[in-house]
């Protein structure tokens, strides 16, 4: 797979081609509502709503005690203002924070789901009936705040793994749940993590048993719907000791003129040798060409790798009006290796401010930042980056590389690295560059018989084939041909 | 095949171009000789329609076609090729991608059918060996880290995957050691046939030595000032370009 | 005493034209205003100047110490070039040394020229460094009284060559100076400036510099900064550059001294077609902080920059860069490049850095890299294999990773005088 660093992989190259000749011509494609009864809380937050929350999800104390500390705490917080981001200030009492789809007490199989949600996530190409199911990938559907649907429960059991959605794992599992959450993101940790503390209502939980490594691709498909909502969820992962798991996250929501907020937490807990591969397609509905309405994606992922372990993430974000988020390894043990490769595309009036910290603890920790930014329109795009050797972190490597691409000139791409070095054994090196789409690449291109946006596209996803080759296949294909859709209008 | 008529350009308000006429009809080799900044590249990529010339006088028909009405991947579908005399990089895009994209796009254009990989191949395989190319080189990005004659042999290797009908090289032996320039030669001997043709934009007399050309065209400041058949060429490499400016004046 | 209770004496003591009081009581009441930073300001995260906010500051009374001896150690004195010496922040003719100088070159004390002709002064002191957002400028605006004043007019031919001696002589208790240089060079003018800051080994003093440097169309200047305070001292420096256009701006920034140094520096790019360098070198041991914050502000098209920062720290020493390229949306055609490299020599040392690119134009290549890490074992190793033993290979590879920021200094006898620091300083290790 690494032998070569070109794309090659014929049979994908023009399939893949066709895709973005194809969508070129669409607007965002997912933005359709779907129309289902559902069961929301009343707009705004205060202490009722959390103990609503938890009642609604007949929760143990001890997380309704940690939803009303996170909530006594945010009280507490100011939203961040050192983002590279503009947006006028959010009200946070103007906003659902529970909306669940009206169903029946207790799923017993898919059959049961409102087929309205299936028909859903089959227009978005994620479908859920076991005869038409991705081959190897299980998936959990989250629809606004609740998981609907978990493929592939069983074959995930027989090996052992848990996965499905958070509220049940709370049931089925409070002493994980009580032991891992909050292990990696604090509730204290930010003002958004704070509040999703407070709120979040549903998301996924894996767990991987000691050395097991997963037999299939673990997946999640969040689908914001309700209008007004905000979307908390909450994902965590556990490999426990030399367990390996593979877990893909896609995101869409409805065309709507007000900005929707979403503010998620991720945990992943990588134990001794154990690795965990995260992967996200992130396109969130972006706002419309003059940068009305769309998702403001506030979102906190961390992992922690303990010895030998390895935790990477890669993620194509071009969804979203405003994307804020960092997704960070500490690498606490020995050996640990954290890796972060992201392609953000900003377009319109999308602002992105987004990138990594790798926190090297232990030592002989590897780290590796592969970052590719693209801004086209309007957009904004920053990386924003800490790498921070600690003391003690003896003989710690890591190397970024941070590229951005502009196309055309009311677009801006920035850059905001911060290396924090101690001691003399460590070794940091950074490199960036910012280009702009070449004219001279467009006409060779063009000379040997490409049309514009071929031309355009192909140079777009050379530029970012660092990314894409650690993309899973299907990944892969939805990540070139979601570049092709966002550039259209920018090439010519 | 190809008709220039009193073709005038310019960049940056700076004429260039200043009423070049050219004819070329298949199966026919010109060789267009100049001094530096006589113009030789600014024909070359007017021809292949880069946007930075401005073409203010003057047609190009190809093929019946006017040529200047159309966007350059459209000249290309025709069959107008230009090897570059600087290649362009392409990071992270393979030799092998852009090709199959290019070769696919030209056969729709003229509605046959796409190829496939095997068909690929095969087409490759033997202009690589002629060309004495890498078969690794095919895979790496476009030009990315080639050598300065790779990227020449790269060009010429193209030209022989594209077939097209006018291949125009420019410069395609600068900075080549004799042995390259064989190699170049040979690729553009093997190419050669009675329905297609080849302008050889070029400051040295030395490619001409091993592709003969059927014409000779010297351009000085703008204009085709001579035309003759080869011993022009030797004639010029005995002078010098000084020779032809006391001749003019 | 503290700066805002000493400002209505000093202003009495001062004197000068109303503008220029203008600009003082401006500078003091932004002082006041932004109060000293603190690591909660973004500027300031990483360098704690509580040290000096806790120690109350006197004005230095220029006293009789060795200073030719300070400028023989700092080994400079025999530099070509006019020199102008001040001694605990004032101007002093007897120890400096002005050759003739070309029609249409003023240079001298501030103050004198203060004095003589402040119309020469007014259209340019106080708006090259803005008092805004830097307290340390705002304090120093405050307080403006004398320092160096160079004026090139247009079209001179020749190149002139200027020293600046800033010498602490530590003879008064927690002395402050703030010297401020006004540098303006007109059309055509090609000028080499060495603005150099020394003080007694273990006096504890505060310098608090600004530097103010206007170049014209097409002017051309080499900007050499060696900073050999005391290792018990403070230095804040700012040093302000306007540039216009086809002008060229080279700074190199040396800094070995200083229990606390920050240097800012802002090039502000206003026209097409400007060249701007800047270069530095710092050297930390013991507990020194060394903080470099630069700024190039890319505003309009084909202008290009460069900047390569050095770092070799040891002990318990630590670094900071922030180095900010700011690309405007017109600005197409930038070229921006910024290198900045840490050699950290031991367990305990720590450096912080961090590149800024800031970019609204398509068109431009801007890369920046950063390493931080020790020597090459690979060189290491060859040179060991050489024959070489280790310590001395040690100190080849510093000295050599050294040399890199500064063999662009055009000045021969100013390069030798920096190589000769760090070889006493790296050759035994």
């Amino acid at each position: 797979m690494a032998q070569d660093n070109a794309i090659q992989a014929p049979e994908v190259v023009s399939e893949s081609d066709e895709l973005i000749a194809r969508s070129i011509e669409q607007e965002y494609r997912w933005g359709f509502v779907t129309d289902i009864e559902a069961d929301a809380a009343p707009k705004g937050l205060n202490e009722e709503i959390i103990r609503f929350i938890s009642a609604k999800k007949n929760e143990p104390e001890f997380l309704l005690n940690f939803r009303l500390n996170s909530f006594a705490h945010w009280q507490t917080l100011e939203e961040p203002q050192w983002p590279h981001v503009h947006y006028a200030p959010i009200d946070f009492q103007e906003i659902i924070y529970y909306s669940a789809p009206k169903q029946k007490e207790k799923l017993t199989s898919l059959d049961e789901v409102d087929p309205e949600i299936l028909e859903t996530y089959e227009k978005l190409g994620i479908p859920l009936q076991e005869q038409k199911m991705l081959a190897g990938v299980a998936v959990d559907a989250v629809f606004d705040s609740v998981s609907v649907a978990t493929t592939f429960k069983e074959t995930l059991k027989d090996a052992g793994v848990i996965f499905g959605s958070f509220s049940e794992a709370v049931h089925e599992y409070p002493e994980l749940i009580e032991k891992y959450l909050g292990s990696v993101v604090p509730y204290r940790d930010n003002f958004y993590a704070s509040l999703n503390s407070a709120v979040f209502s549903d998301g996924s939980f894996c767990y991987i048993p000691k050395g097991v490594r997963c037999p299939m691709e673990l997946s999640t498909y969040f689908r914001i719907n309700a209008a007004e909502t905000g979307q908390f969820e909450r994902t965590l992962i556990i490999a426990d000791e030399g367990a390996q798991v593979s877990y893909l996250e896609g995101c869409t929501a409805p065309v709507r003129d007000e900005n929707q907020l979403h503010a998620a937490v991720v945990e992943l807990v990588a134990h001794k040798d154990a690795q965990i591969k995260y992967s996200t397609v992130q396109n969130w509905y972006p706002g419309n060409k003059e940068g009305k309405g769309g998702i403001y994606n506030f979102v906190t992922k961390r992992g922690r790798a303990d010895e030998s372990a390895k935790i990477s993430w890669t993620q194509v974000e071009t969804g979203s009006a405003i994307t804020w988020k960092y997704p960070s390894v500490i690498l606490r043990g020995d050996n640990a290796v954290g890796e972060f490769y992201s392609v953000a595309l900003t377009n319109n009036h999308q602002q992105a401010d987004t990138g990594t910290k790798m926190v090297h603890l232990g030592r002989n920790t590897r780290s590796t930042i592969i970052s590719k930014g693209i801004s086209a329109g309007q957009g904004q795009n920053s990386y924003r980056g800490l790498v921070r050797v600690a003391p003690g972190a003896t003989n710690a490597r890591n190397y970024s590389q941070c590229d951005s691409m502009l196309i055309g000139d009311k677009c801006g791409a920035h850059t905001f690295p911060h290396i924090e070095v101690a001691g003399p054994t460590g070794q940091v090196e950074h490199e960036a560059t910012t280009s702009k789409i070449g004219e001279d690449q467009l006409f060779y291109l063009r000379q040997r018989g490409l049309s514009e946006e071929d031309a355009a596209s192909m140079l777009i996803n050379g530029f970012c084939k660092e990314v894409f080759r650690e993309l899973p296949m299907e990944f892969a294909v939805e990540a070139r041909k979601l570049l092709g859709i966002s550039l259209e209008g920018n090439v010519g | 095949m190809l008709e220039v008529k009193d073709l005038h350009a310019e960049v940056d308000c700076t004429p260039i171009l200043k009423g070049v006429n050219l004819s070329v009809r298949p199966g026919e080799v010109h060789a267009i000789m100049g001094p530096n900044g006589s113009g030789k590249s600014t024909l070359a990529q007017v021809l292949a329609g880069h946007e930075s010339f401005k073409v203010t006088g003057g047609s190009v028909a190809f093929d019946g076609k006017d040529l200047l009405t159309l966007a350059p991947e459209e000249r290309a579908r025709e069959g107008v090729f230009l090897a570059f005399q600087y290649p362009v990089e392409i990071p992270g895009v393979s030799n092998t991608y852009l090709l199959k994209a290019a070769v696919n796009a030209i056969r729709k254009h003229r509605n046959e059918d796409e190829l496939d990989a095997i068909d690929f191949l095969k087409m490759f395989k033997s202009s690589m060996k002629l060309l004495d190319l890498d078969e690794s080189l095919i895979n790496r990005p476009v030009n990315e880290g080639f050598s300065g004659g790779e990227k020449k042999r790269n060009e010429v290797f193209q030209m022989m995957v594209l077939n097209p009908k006018l291949a125009i090289l420019d410069e395609a032996d600068s900075g080549l050691d004799i042995d390259a320039v064989k190699i170049v030669a040979k690729g553009v001997a093997q190419f050669r046939n009675d329905n297609n043709a080849v302008v050889i934009v070029t400051h040295y007399q030395r490619l001409l030595d091993y592709i003969e050309p059927d014409f000779v065209h010297v351009l000085y400041d703008g204009r085709i000032v001579r035309s003759g058949v080869k011993d022009l060429a030797l004639e010029l490499e005995e002078h010098g370009y000084d020779w032809l400016k006391n001749s003019d004046a | 005493m503290s700066f805002t209770e000493q400002h209505p004496e000093f202003l009495k003591a001062a004197g000068g034209p109303d503008w220029l009081g203008e600009l003082r009581n401006a500078g003091i009441a932004r002082f006041a205003e932004l109060g000293f930073p603190t690591t909660r300001d973004e500027d300031w995260r990483f360098t704690d100047v509580s040290p000096i906010r806790q120690t109350a500051f006197t004005p230095a009374v220029p006293a009789g110490a060795d200073v030719a001896g300070l400028l023989q150690g700092s080994g400079g004195s025999d530099w070509p070039g006019h020199h102008l010496v001040f001694v605990d922040g004032v101007f002093t003719p007897d120890q400096s040394a002005i050759g003739a100088l070309p029609a249409g070159v003023r240079l001298g004390g501030l103050a004198d020229i203060l004095a003589a002709t402040p119309e020469l002064l007014q259209p340019h002191l106080g708006t090259g460094a803005a008092v805004n957002g830097n307290p340390f400028t705002a304090l120093n605006t405050g307080f403006i009284r004398d320092g160096a004043a160079i004026f090139l007019g247009d079209d001179i031919d020749e190149r002139v060559t200027v020293n600046l001696w800033y010498v602490s002589t530590g003879a008064t208790a927690n002395a402050v100076t703030q010297p401020r240089t006004l540098i303006v060079v007109g059309r055509n003018g090609n000028f080499t400036v060495t603005e150099n800051y020394v003080g007694p080994g273990d006096a504890c003093y505060l310098t608090n510099a600004v530097t103010e440097i206007i170049l014209a169309e097409n002017a051309v200047i080499d900007h050499t900064k060696m900073q050999l305070e005391s290792e018990t001292a403070y230095h804040i420096a700012a040093m302000h550059v306007h540039a216009a256009r086809d002008s060229r701006f080279k700074s190199h920034a040396i800094t070995t001294g200083g229990a606390i140094t920050r240097n800012t520096i802002k090039a502000q790019l206003d026209d097409e077609n400007i060249e701007c360098t800047l270069n530095g070198l710092y050297l930390g041991h013991g507990r020194q902080l060394v903080d470099n914050h630069t700024c190039i502000e890319h505003a309009h098209p084909n202008c290009n920059s460069s900047e390569i920062y050095k770092g070799i720290l040891d002990d318990k020493a630590r670094g900071v860069f922030n180095g900010r390229i700011h690309v405007r949306q017109d600005a197409q055609k930038t070229d921006a490049l910024q290198t900045n490299r840490a050699l950290l020599l031991s367990d305990d040392a720590r450096v912080n850095t961090k590149p800024e690119l800031e970019i609204h134009a398509d068109d431009v290549r801007c890369t920046h890299g950063a390493t931080v890490g020790q020597l090459d074992e690979a060189g290491l190793f060859y040179l060991r294999s050489r024959g070489i033993d280790a310590e001395t290979a040690r100190g080849i590879l510093t000295y050599a990773f050294a040399c890199e920021a500064v063999t662009d200094i055009e000045s021969q006898p100013v390069r030798d005088t920096i190589e000769q620091l760090l070889i006493g300083r790296y050759r035994q290790l």
